[in-house]
């Protein structure tokens, strides 16, 4: 018994790295602070009844928020770790097969657990309060969503510690993920964390398209939404076209591992080529999902702090909607290596740099909104600013990847590399800080200090650039990627170190922001007006932090960019005060179901990932359960009176 | 459609205020159809990818028994006709009516995935698995998916019979067996595409 114990424990748990253990300590400690801490002051409560159960968009953003920056220092490390191994030749820090294992889980967690929920957490905290409606289309699923894609997350990074990580590459690509090469739970980690989250993405993209097509303030027509709105709504769209096919491709995968299916079997007549197909028709438009509503973001800053219409709003809203369709039309080129008529590559080598037409619209769009506004340089603004040539310069070497001649060159090498992380940082991840600095004060009521956040500002940008430009040249040298190590004799020494000096200069930088996030706690400027940047949307009617059930009387819209008219009319004289009537507010009840409905999804992928089938069949009777249980629910929303409404608003200044 | 803060707080516009809010429900649950269109395409076009990939195996036309499965074709358009008359008796304001008609619905549903099942052991005895070929997965797992879908069909007709019976028919309830009515019908488009392409063609 006991020899069965520890033989199974061995097997279990990883072991044999001082990382590993490392991690295994923090997390125990970790989850001993945060025990102790919620005993100690009593808060488990607080924690269920606030936010475990809260079905409130706002704190829904809060919390996806705060998952997605735990995300961004996992996937920050593994990089770290990865540059590291990589700043001289011959270095033996890292096994071969622990690198494969960073590679794979810093690609997977940078855009299915960092990127995904980042955007979602600002879908949350914007679109609502920028339709000027109390919540979203779908409260309840919207809960069900995030505790899918947290549990998801949950389980991904539990493979670290037990059973093993994943290590074929962040779209595991057979043969390599199917058992023969990757016999561990590791691959099935891979697959059930992005299952389970993944469908709490597709009904994400359901409710807020929904959300943008119905819940919009009387008078807001379509064509006077804000952009950022119209992004949210290209990125839904995309959503809901692209997941149900990652949906059936992880499926069959899995199939093939757990149930000796083919699909992508070298044998049995499977076909490996179809994965790929299959994994890009969802992967390629998964780029342009995360990169979207970053358009969207920098639409609203560049228009707020040049205090300017937007230029060519009409182009741009055309624009996103044309990437969101354009974008199923390109996965081919991610395999234009492995031969196929040439037909098809020239099909896809176009409607590839197509995309490029649309993007560049945009970027003459607020080039213009910015001339000769009057812009003032605060956190977001920067943000944005940053963005462009980094984004103009990705976008350039994404061409030069899309001519598919060229693509036989620098097919997966450090050019390529080079290459996503340019758009994916320098596009994705700058806006969506730009995004998260600019509605900050919005959520919590207190800006970011401006002082550590431009020295965050600049580590990151120049380290950025110390970091990847070296790789375009690497690319061209001849150092493909997931490359573990290298000599001396390849000459690639220089460019690799100052790499990884970049790295660690952008490491930095997000040491400053969680810094300035302490600080700013504390210290940060209190936004008492509700429009700290004197900006032209809805949400900034509204006082900071917005009230739960954010707008005390439903705006009536006028017209494009509302509130700036508002405030021009006021300004001027011409605005006409209506009388506001209090009106109960009818809210959703808080639930506990989408919690604990995702607890037993976990169990579902853990025991599936284990093979363990019984713990798998007790997670889908728990999910039928649960779901049985909210079909029986009808109470399922109050009023709030009158009364309450009026003292609240009250008590952030405003009278009714 | 009108504004949700114009209406006051009798009990009356509490309803009208529910109502609204059900007709939400029904076009996300549209969305939720193209979404799962979208997963029936992948897998057909995988099937069709793999429809030759018999890897030495035995065939469809080999082992496909064309009778039981017209049987069962026949079965699922029938429950799929029964649930539009409980709609129709609850457009009606006939509940009890209406419940019979699910419950038909319910019975030949669950006659549907018991024939599947069935057929699924025979060919199992026949030497066709999942692991037998490309062409078997593929094939069990179209068709698996789509008994799957008839099977949570079932378990939520089930729910919304006792809800019936509880509360007779409110905007609530009549949402419910409106998109469930979608859902089957959904699912019966998707059982004719399957009949077509994975047995008339299987056989041919
Ligand atoms: C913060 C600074 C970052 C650094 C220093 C960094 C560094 C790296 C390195 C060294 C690799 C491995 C390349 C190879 O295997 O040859 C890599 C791969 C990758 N990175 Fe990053 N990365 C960063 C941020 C990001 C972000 C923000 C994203 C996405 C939003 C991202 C997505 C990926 C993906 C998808 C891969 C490919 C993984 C694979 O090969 O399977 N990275 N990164
Ligand atoms: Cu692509």
């Amino acid at each position: 018994m006991w020899e069965n114990l520890k033989e199974f424990a061995s097997t279990f748990f990883v072991t044999g790295d001082p990382l590993i253990y490392g991690a295994d300590v923090s997390i125990a400690l970790t989850m001993v602070a945060i025990v102790f801490v919620l005993t100690k002051y009593k808060k488990w409560g607080w924690l269920w009844r606030e936010w475990l159960t809260t079905v409130d968009h706002k704190r829904i953003g809060i919390m996806y928020l705060i998952a997605s920056l735990l995300m961004l220092f996992r996937g920050g490390v593994d990089a770290l770790l990865m540059r590291l191994q990589l700043a001289f030749p011959n270095v033996e820090f890292l096994h071969s097969d622990h690198y494969n294992a960073i590679f794979t889980t810093h690609g997977t967690i940078m855009i299915l657990f960092m990127a995904m929920p980042m955007m979602f957490g600002l879908f949350n905290m914007v679109v609502p309060l920028q339709l000027g409606a109390r919540d979203v289309a779908y409260p309840f699923l919207n809960a069900v969503s995030f505790w899918l894609f947290m549990f998801g997350a949950m389980l991904f990074n539990l493979s670290f510690v037990i059973g093993g990580s994943p290590d074929a590459g962040w779209l595991s690509y057979p043969p390599l993920s199917q058992n023969d090469f990757s016999p561990g739970p590791g691959q099935n980690f891979w697959i059930w964390g992005i299952q389970i989250s993944g469908i709490g993405s597709l009904a994400t993209g359901i409710n807020f398209i929904v959300t943008i097509l119905k819940m919009r303030a009387p008078g807001m027509k379509l064509s006077n939404m804000p952009l950022f709105s119209w992004s949210v709504l290209s990125s839904s769209i995309m959503i809901i076209f692209a997941f149900p096919i990652l949906t059936v491709t992880i499926a069959l995968l899995f199939l093939d591992r757990f149930a000796g299916a083919h699909f992508f079997t070298m044998g049995g007549g499977g076909n490996p080529m179809m994965y790929l197909n299959l994994i890009w028709m969802w992967g390629h438009p998964e780029v342009y999902i995360v990169v979207v509503p970053a358009f969207g973001i920098f639409s609203e800053v560049v228009a707020t702090f040049s205090k300017k219409t937007i230029f060519g709003y009409k182009s741009m809203v055309w624009a996103l909607m044309s990437i969101a369709v354009a974008s199923f039309f390109t996965w081919a080129h991610h395999f234009f290596t492995m031969g196929t008529s040439a037909s098809v590559i020239v099909f896809f080598a176009i409607s590839t740099m197509v995309i490029a037409i649309p993007t560049g619209v945009k970027i003459f769009n607020w080039l213009f909104t910015m001339f000769r506004g009057r812009i003032s340089f605060k956190q977001p603004m920067l943000w944005t600013i940053a963005f462009i040539p980094c984004f103009v310069v990705g976008g350039a070497t994404g061409v030069m990847l899309a001519v598919a001649p060229a693509d036989y060159q620098y097919h997966n090498s450090y050019f390529l590399i080079a290459h996503f992380h340019q758009v994916l940082i320098g596009g994705v991840v700058f806006g969506y800080l730009a995004g998260i600095y600019y509605w900050w004060p919005k959520l919590f009521g207190f800006k970011l200090d401006e002082k550590l956040g431009k020295w965050g500002f600049w580590f990151w940008n120049i380290g950025f650039y110390v970091c990847f430009m070296p790789q375009y040249a690497l690319g061209f040298m001849g150092m493909t990627r997931r490359y573990y190590t290298y000599g001396w004799d390849r000459g690639w020494a220089d460019l690799n170190l100052i790499s990884t000096v970049g790295a660690f200069l952008m490491g930095i930088g997000f040491i400053f922001q969680v810094w300035q996030i302490a600080y700013s706690i504390k210290h940060g400027e209190r936004d008492t007006t509700g429009d700290p940047w004197n900006a032209r949307t809805l949400e900034w009617s509204i006082p900071s932090p917005a009230p739960f059930y954010n707008f005390a009387v439903v705006p009536t819209v006028k017209g494009a960019d509302d509130w700036w008219l508002t405030k021009e009319a006021k300004a001027n004289g011409t605005y006409k005060e209506e009388p506001a009537q209090l009106e109960p507010i009818h809210m959703p009840k808080n639930s506990g179901i989408p919690f604990i409905m995702s607890i037993f999804w976990f169990l579902v992928g853990f025991g599936f990932t284990f093979g363990w089938v019984w713990i798998a069949v007790i997670g889908f009777i728990g999910v039928a359960l649960c779901m049985w249980a909210r079909s029986f629910q009808y109470d399922t929303d109050y009023y709030v009176p009158v009364e309450e409404v009026r003292s609240t608003e009250a008590s952030l200044g405003r009278v009714y | 459609m009108t504004n949700h803060h114009d209406h006051a707080h009798g009990a009356h516009d509490h309803e009208h205020g529910h109502e609204e809010h059900e007709q939400l429900k029904v076009l996300g649950f549209w969305i939720f159809v193209v979404t799962d269109c979208i997963l029936f395409g992948s897998l057909f076009a995988t099937y069709a990818v793999l429809m030759n990939s018999y890897a030495g195996g035995p065939t469809g036309k080999e082992l496909f028994e064309l009778p039981g499965i017209i049987a069962s074709t026949f079965i699922l358009l029938t429950s799929s006709f029964t649930s539009g008359l409980a709609v129709l008796a609850m457009n009606k304001g006939k509940v009890k009516e209406m419940i019979s008609w699910l419950a038909v619905t319910a019975v030949l549903g669950l006659a549907f995935v018991v024939l599947e099942i069935n057929e699924f052991t025979h060919l199992v005895h026949e030497g066709a698995t999942m692991a037998t070929s490309a062409f078997w997965s593929a094939f069990f797992t179209l068709v698996g998916t789509h008994g799957l879908h008839v099977s949570v069909g079932l378990f939520w007709m089930v729910a919304l019979m006792i809800q019936l019976k509880r509360r007779g028919i409110t905007p609530v309830t009549r949402r419910k067996v409106t998109n469930l009515s979608l859902y089957w019908h959904f699912l019966d488009v998707v059982w004719i595409f399957l009949f077509t392409v994975v047995y008339l063609m299987g056989v041919m």
